[in-house]
């Protein structure tokens, strides 16, 4: 078995509106940055796993994304493999 | 004559499981505790899945009570029939564990919303509705930041085609409008049911509003129903 880092970036589906990232919005003028526009704001999940080849892990990583991680209805999960800690 | 055994499930960060046990025998029935790690349901005829912050609402409201030991036992409670509630956390958790469509996001205004709010009726063929009569209004709390109820199109339109919204938030005359709508639902959509009619959620509060002494009475003829039904069900 090797263990493998991934990293898990959840975010809202596009077209369904982001209350965090609306207010994120609209604080950015106050701080004289008017020029910056579709905030999203989203989760970040950093995970290691053993596995028996990078394969299986990547598998893994994305059943946990979509089964606990994310709720597939309103969130994109995506699944990135990083260097470990 | 001892009324109908209703189980209220208690996770760790549940708040209104004991609200809801005092309601149901406000209400004539007999309220039995439940808890999270239960591998049974000590044979009840109706469970409620209370308010709170089950798990600290960690991750997202609801996704980690629905792997919860008790709930493979609610869910397979569901699947033959027997009727289930929701409130608020507990309709997060239906909708987490699948038994329920759509996901509650949070609200519109992005603040926690507590204050009493009209529902509409819109069916009478739930566990959570048989007493009334659709159109007519009740008067419930909410209290709530993750209760904007969102589904996919698909979704959207089989709730809405196949008669399953249960509860709108209307304005006193009953009228669906944004003005009262307090969290920004599709719909104003307050509150759902499954095919069956069995699996009901919604975000109010009816278990606080069962007792004239602090509250509204909107509650009461919820707690009926599902009295009735759960008798019925035996």
């Amino acid at each position: 078995m090797t263990a493998f880092a991934f990293e898990v970036l959840v975010t809202l589906k596009d077209g369904l509106a982001d209350p965090q990232g609306k207010a994120v919005e609209s604080a950015l003028p106050a701080l004289g940055w008017s020029n910056v526009a579709h905030v999203r704001v989203g989760k970040h999940i950093r995970l290691e796993i053993d596995a028996p080849d990078q394969v299986a892990a990547r598998t893994q990583v994305e059943e946990i994304a979509e089964r606990l991680l994310s709720i597939p209805v309103i969130e994109d999960a995506q699944v990135m493999e990083v260097a470990r800690s | 004559m001892i009324g109908p055994r209703i189980g209220v499930v208690t996770f760790p960060g549940s708040l209104d499981d004991r609200d809801a046990l005092r309601a149901v025998g406000q209400m004539g029935g007999e309220g039995v505790p439940l808890w999270h790690a239960d591998a049974d349901l000590r044979g009840v005829d109706a469970v409620i899945l209370p308010g709170g912050f089950s798990y600290g609402d960690y991750l997202r409201c609801g996704a980690i009570a629905r792997f919860a030991s008790v709930m493979d036992q609610v869910v397979a409670f569901a699947d033959h029939g027997g009727p289930v509630v929701g409130i608020c956390n507990g309709f997060q958790v239906l909708c987490e564990a699948g038994l329920l469509p759509g996901a509650l996001i949070r609200n519109r205004s992005l603040r926690f919303v507590c204050r009493n709010v009209w529902l509409r009726i819109e069916t009478s063929q739930t566990c959570l509705t048989s007493a009334l009569t659709p159109g007519e209004t009740v008067q419930i709390p909410i209290k709530h930041g993750e209760g904007q109820w969102v589904a996919t199109r698909e979704q959207l339109d089989l709730v809405e085609g196949d008669g399953r919204v249960v509860f709108r938030y209307v304005s006193p005359a009953g009228i669906v409008d944004d003005a009262h709508n307090p969290n920004g639902a599709t719909n104003n959509i307050a509150g759902i049911r499954n095919a069956a009619g069995n699996v009901v959620g919604l975000m109010p509060h009816p278990e606080h509003a069962v007792d004239p002494d602090v509250g509204p009475e909107g509650g009461q003829p919820l707690f009926a129903s599902l009295l009735h039904t759960a008798g019925v069900t035996v």
